[in-house]
């Protein structure tokens, strides 16, 4: 199988040490360059950018890749229209970063166009102003009449008032920062997930060390750098605080739905002001419909509610009427890390989403920067304003690259309905299907395992279904869960006892995502699942 | 569309899983004209053993070992639960029938005199049960005792692993040892499937191959286990053959569906029901249903053929959602057939817990038809809804048959009382069969 480079980003083992230490105590020493603090898009674009400069970093997150705001979003790159009115510096941003990303990571989109879709009731003023807000941020906005726009989405609803196309395209966050950590590996880097940050040592106005905990057996690392990046998202004040500077981050939580099917060619916007639930994005396979803005005072328990659902269906379904009957598959949620700046108002939608760099010598600690607020559409551009931070600080001159160099390719399995082409065009009778959902074979099962490198662990059913489909279709993991277990262990990759673990920890978040949307068809396969895991396991005894 | 059949009868019962099955039984042994009606159920998905009661109270996950003291104490922790208004010696000759019957038809079921036992699954988890087909049965023994045991898995059978088993159960099971073995004449297949290895085995010449191909690996071990696939129709030749030929107690392990034990449930029931004179329609749809005379009406179709049947008495033994007998939507839970009201919670967002394992449950899997002492649903007033409709099974309100682990118990004998209330209030049955 030769889809998959060399050096997909796997888990770092933990480092050897480079100064020894009195027996008794276990804690490992990492000298690197510049360690970041976050491995979203923002994080991990921050390891390409600087990688391509000839400065090797190393990564740490507490969980796996996109655990936090990059791993619950819309999957949407946006054209900047939807800022027009609010955010103008925004949504120019939005627009050059988006023609950048099609040039150069076109495997990590699909160029899907948009559409501006008013309905009877919306305000009027705000659809005549469009057309001239979008020419003033340089953003192509075609008015479209309302026939093209029914032939263009035969689903839209037949309450249309007015239609405009817009460069909208989608992108697959995962296979973003799985990209760009594979290359920031190859050239040198190093990822460490599971590995949260616990404190920092300052000393002389700097910070000296970074003490790094690793949830799988407690070790701790303490990590020298030269620079430190905090590129921790939502948990960028938390992070902060380990210098004692206090960063003022809104906690924004939004949900978003995926249905079985999906339900339009192209990204759908609401032509309003921006509000919930306005826009359904095309992913693969699905529609995403979304999103909400509830203020939330922690990042505990962060979780699709019943009442969120209901108004992202009813929302959506006023612009395309078929989502109120349709499957939903499941449920999510993430936070958006909004700065404040200035009093904001109570309408965190008020907030810009444009990013925020702080150079913390501003408050005397010399080697520590942070990267926050922002977009996954202009997640580039915050690297690369990240990125020439460091590199001054350094005293390294070398110019970003990002903005040409093409993003290599190397790892496919996230992409949808590709499992299934691969597989056939292998036509290998003994790679077995293991998710028959979304048809992954072994194969990909045993490749992604193979990246995951240390032989001592259980490879976890959650670090195989972020890099594959697996648990992604109709059945939710249902099958495919057990069935992967079970691979493993023929496969001998897995000896240990501890694979029922996995399972219950597979099954609970797949949970999270399935309990908000569990009526009608999903219902039906809720029970099916608790059958399975439950009456007959008994996994909850 | 050619005339509908018409079909005449005394009782006629919706839905072919192990409630509706097993009321078909209880009808026929009452000397009632039946008929059974229903597609695939909730049964394809069975793994075989069957369940009484395994935990009470499900919130402390506490362990039942015998069935019957845990029901006295459930019942009057949950008045309501169906197993509280039917006496416990109907609980215990509801039983009774059903495993004689299956062991006249050549599928015993086993049981142990006096409480639960338990067994391992394919997981490498213990399922705590009260009956298993015999199939199974040395599994437990084996189990109970820890005794050298040699669990033996198959190249392309992907869902079973003999490895995984023993890794999961290391400490508990120190004797317990794995093999993989080609089964016979597969080395050229990517991919073997349960079914196709229990219809394999019900072949004499694939068993002698089988065990020659094991006898080598026997060596110490006393017992040999096997994934689900000891015979499809003829799984009690296939046990003792093998264990002639190996010199060893032989067993299969229960796994999760589509499961050849949980069809052979199936079609055992199919059987029976067959030689005792019911009429089975297993793969009409109920089109209409509607009252008529001192009875039912019901229109079944299936492609061009339809049937037009008079019948005094109407079991629901529907299932839940995954069944078919109740649906739901983003607002509520309905009943599909009659739209008969259901007890549930007042909001969806009570339906389900934040954790999918809960030891609580999900109050959603409490919800369901209620019912009078007859097993007759009620109406929107609290009336018996139609004097000669009754209910049996998952589709009951009030019980969570999958933690509490009482799904075959619940089947059985709510359908033995709901045949028993019909019987009391019907005249002596005249209808054809």
């Amino acid at each position: 199988m030769t889809h998959c480079g060399n050096g997909l980003p796997g888990l770092g083992n933990a480092p050897n040490n480079t100064a020894s230490r009195p027996e008794r105590s276990r804690v490992n020493t990492l000298e690197t360059r510049v360690l970041i603090i976050g491995g979203g898009a923002t994080g991990t674009g921050l390891a390409r950018d600087l990688a391509l400069r000839g400065v090797a970093c190393t990564l740490v997150d507490q969980g796996d890749l996109n655990a936090g705001a990059s791993g619950a979003n819309h999957g949407l790159l946006h054209s900047g229209a939807r800022y027009v009115a609010g955010d103008a510096e925004s949504a120019t941003h939005c627009r050059k970063e988006g023609l950048i990303l099609r040039k150069l990571a076109r495997h990590c989109l699909e160029d899907t166009q948009g559409l501006f879709v008013a309905i009877e009731g919306d305000d009027e003023n705000y659809i005549a102003d469009f057309p001239a807000m979008c020419a003033r941020c340089d953003i192509p906005a075609r008015s479209v009449d309302l026939q093209e726009a029914r032939e263009l989405e035969p689903l839209l609803s037949s309450a249309l008032i007015a239609a405009y196309e817009v460069p909208d395209a989608t992108i697959d966050p995962f296979k973003l920062a799985l990209e760009n950590m594979t290359q920031a590996t190859s050239l040198g880097s190093t990822l460490l997930t599971h590995s949260k940050v616990v404190g920092f040592e300052l000393a002389d106005g700097r910070i000296e060390t970074v003490r790094v905990a690793s949830l799988r057996d407690g070790q701790e690392t303490k990590v020298r750098a030269e620079q430190v990046v905090n590129a921790a998202g939502a948990w960028s004040g938390h992070i902060a605080g380990f210098a004692g500077i206090a960063i003022d981050i809104l906690f924004s939580k939004g949900t978003l739905l995926i249905t079985q099917k999906r339900a339009t060619q192209r990204v759908v916007n609401r032509l309003r002001k921006p509000a919930n639930a306005d826009i359904i994005v095309p992913g693969g396979t699905v529609s995403v419909l979304g999103t909400t803005s509830i203020r939330v005072d922690s990042l505990d328990d962060i979780a699709p509610t019943v009442p969120e659902v209901d108004l992202i269906i009813d929302e959506a379904s006023a612009m395309v009427p078929s989502f109120a009957s349709a499957r939903i598959l499941r449920a999510y949620a993430g936070v958006r890390p909004l700065v404040r700046q200035g009093g904001a108002g109570s309408d965190d939608r008020s907030v810009s989403r444009d990013l925020t760099l702080l150079d913390h010598r501003e408050h005397g600690v010399d080697n520590f920067i942070t990267i926050t607020g922002g977009k996954l559409t202009t997640y580039r551009h915050m690297a690369e304003k990240a990125a020439d931070l460091v590199c001054e600080h350094l005293g390294v001159d070398e110019p970003c690259r990002t903005r040409i160099d093409p993003l290599p390719e190397s790892c496919r399995w996230t992409v949808p309905g590709l499992a299934p082409q691969v597989w056939m065009q292998q036509r290998d009778p003994r790679d077995l299907l293991l998710c028959e959902c979304e048809m992954v074979p072994q194969s990909a099962v045993d490749h992604i395992v193979g990246t995951l490198r240390d032989p001592s662990r259980t490879p976890a059913l959650k670090e195989i279904g972020l890099r594959s489909r697996v648990g992604k279709g109709s059945c939710q993991g249902c099958f495919c869960s057990l069935r992967v277990l079970t691979h493993l262990y023929r496969t001998d990759h897995v000896r240990a006892d501890d694979g029922l673990d996995h399972l219950k920890a597979f099954v609970n978040e797949r949970w999270k995502g399935e309990q908000a949307v569990l009526f009608g068809t999903q219902l039906e396969q809720a029970e099916l699942d608790e059958a399975l895991h439950c009456a007959l396991l008994g996994l909850e005894l | 569309m050619p005339e509908p059949i018409a079909i005449n009868t005394d009782f006629t019962v919706i839905g072919a899983g192990m409630a509706g099955l097993s009321a078909g039984l209880f009808a026929r042994r009452r000397g009632l004209g039946t008929l059974v009606v229903g597609g695939p159920s909730e049964l394809a998905y069975a793994a075989g053993p069957w369940d009484l009661l395994g935990v009470h109270p499900i919130e402390q996950r506490y362990l039942v070992t015998d069935p019957w003291m845990g029901i006295e104490a459930l019942v009057k922790d949950l008045p309501k639960h169906p197993y509280a208004r039917i006496r416990e010696g109907d609980l215990r000759a509801a039983f009774a029938v059903v495993l004689e019957a299956f062991r006249e038809a050549g599928y015993p079921y086993l049981r142990l005199p006096d409480g639960n036992c338990e067994v391992i699954t394919s997981v490498g988890t213990r399922k705590r049960t009260y009956c298993l087909p015999h199939t199974m049965w040395n599994g437990v023994e084996a189990w109970r005792d820890r005794v050298p045991c040699l669990l033996v898995d198959f190249q392309g059978l992907k869902d079973f692993s003999a490895q995984q088993i023993v890794a999961t159960l290391a400490e508990r099971w120190p004797d317990l040892h794995a093999r993989t073995v080609v089964f016979p004449d597969t080395e050229h297949l990517p991919e073997v499937s349960p079914e196709f290895l229990a219809r394999c085995l019900d072949l004499p010449e694939v068993r002698a191959k089988l065990a020659k191909l094991l006898l080598p690996l026997v060596e110490d071990h006393e017992a040999i286990g096997l994934p689900a696939i000891l015979g499809h129709h003829h799984s009690t030749e296939v046990v003792a053959d093998l264990e002639m030929r190996l010199g060893v107690p032989v067993f299969e392990v229960p796994s999760p569906p589509v499961s050849v034990p949980g069809l052979r449930i199936r079609l055992t029931f199919e059987k029976l029901l067959r030689q005792r004179g019911a009429r089975l329609l297993l793969d009409d749809r109920v089109v209409r249903i509607g009252p008529h005379g001192d009875g039912f009406q019901l229109f079944l179709e299936k492609g061009d053929r339809a049937y037009v049947v008079n019948t005094r008495g109407v079991l629901l033994a529907t299932g839940r959602f995954l069944g078919g007998g109740l649906s739901a939507d983003r607002v509520r839970v309905r009943e599909t057939l009659f739209d008969l009201p259901v007890s549930q919670p007042a909001h969806r967002s009570e339906w389900h817990r934040k954790e999918l394992l809960d030891p609580r449950g999900h109050p959603i899997n409490q919800a369901g038809l209620e019912v009078d002492a007859q097993f007759r649903p009620l109406d929107q007033a609290g009336a018996v809804a139609f004097p000669t409709l009754f209910a049996a099974g998952s589709v009951l309100a009030h019980q969570d048959w999958m933690r509490m682990k009482c799904g075959a118990g619940l089947a059985i004998t709510t359908s033995y009382a709901a045949v028993d209330a019909f019987v009391g209030l019907s005249r002596p049955a005249r209808g054809e069969a």
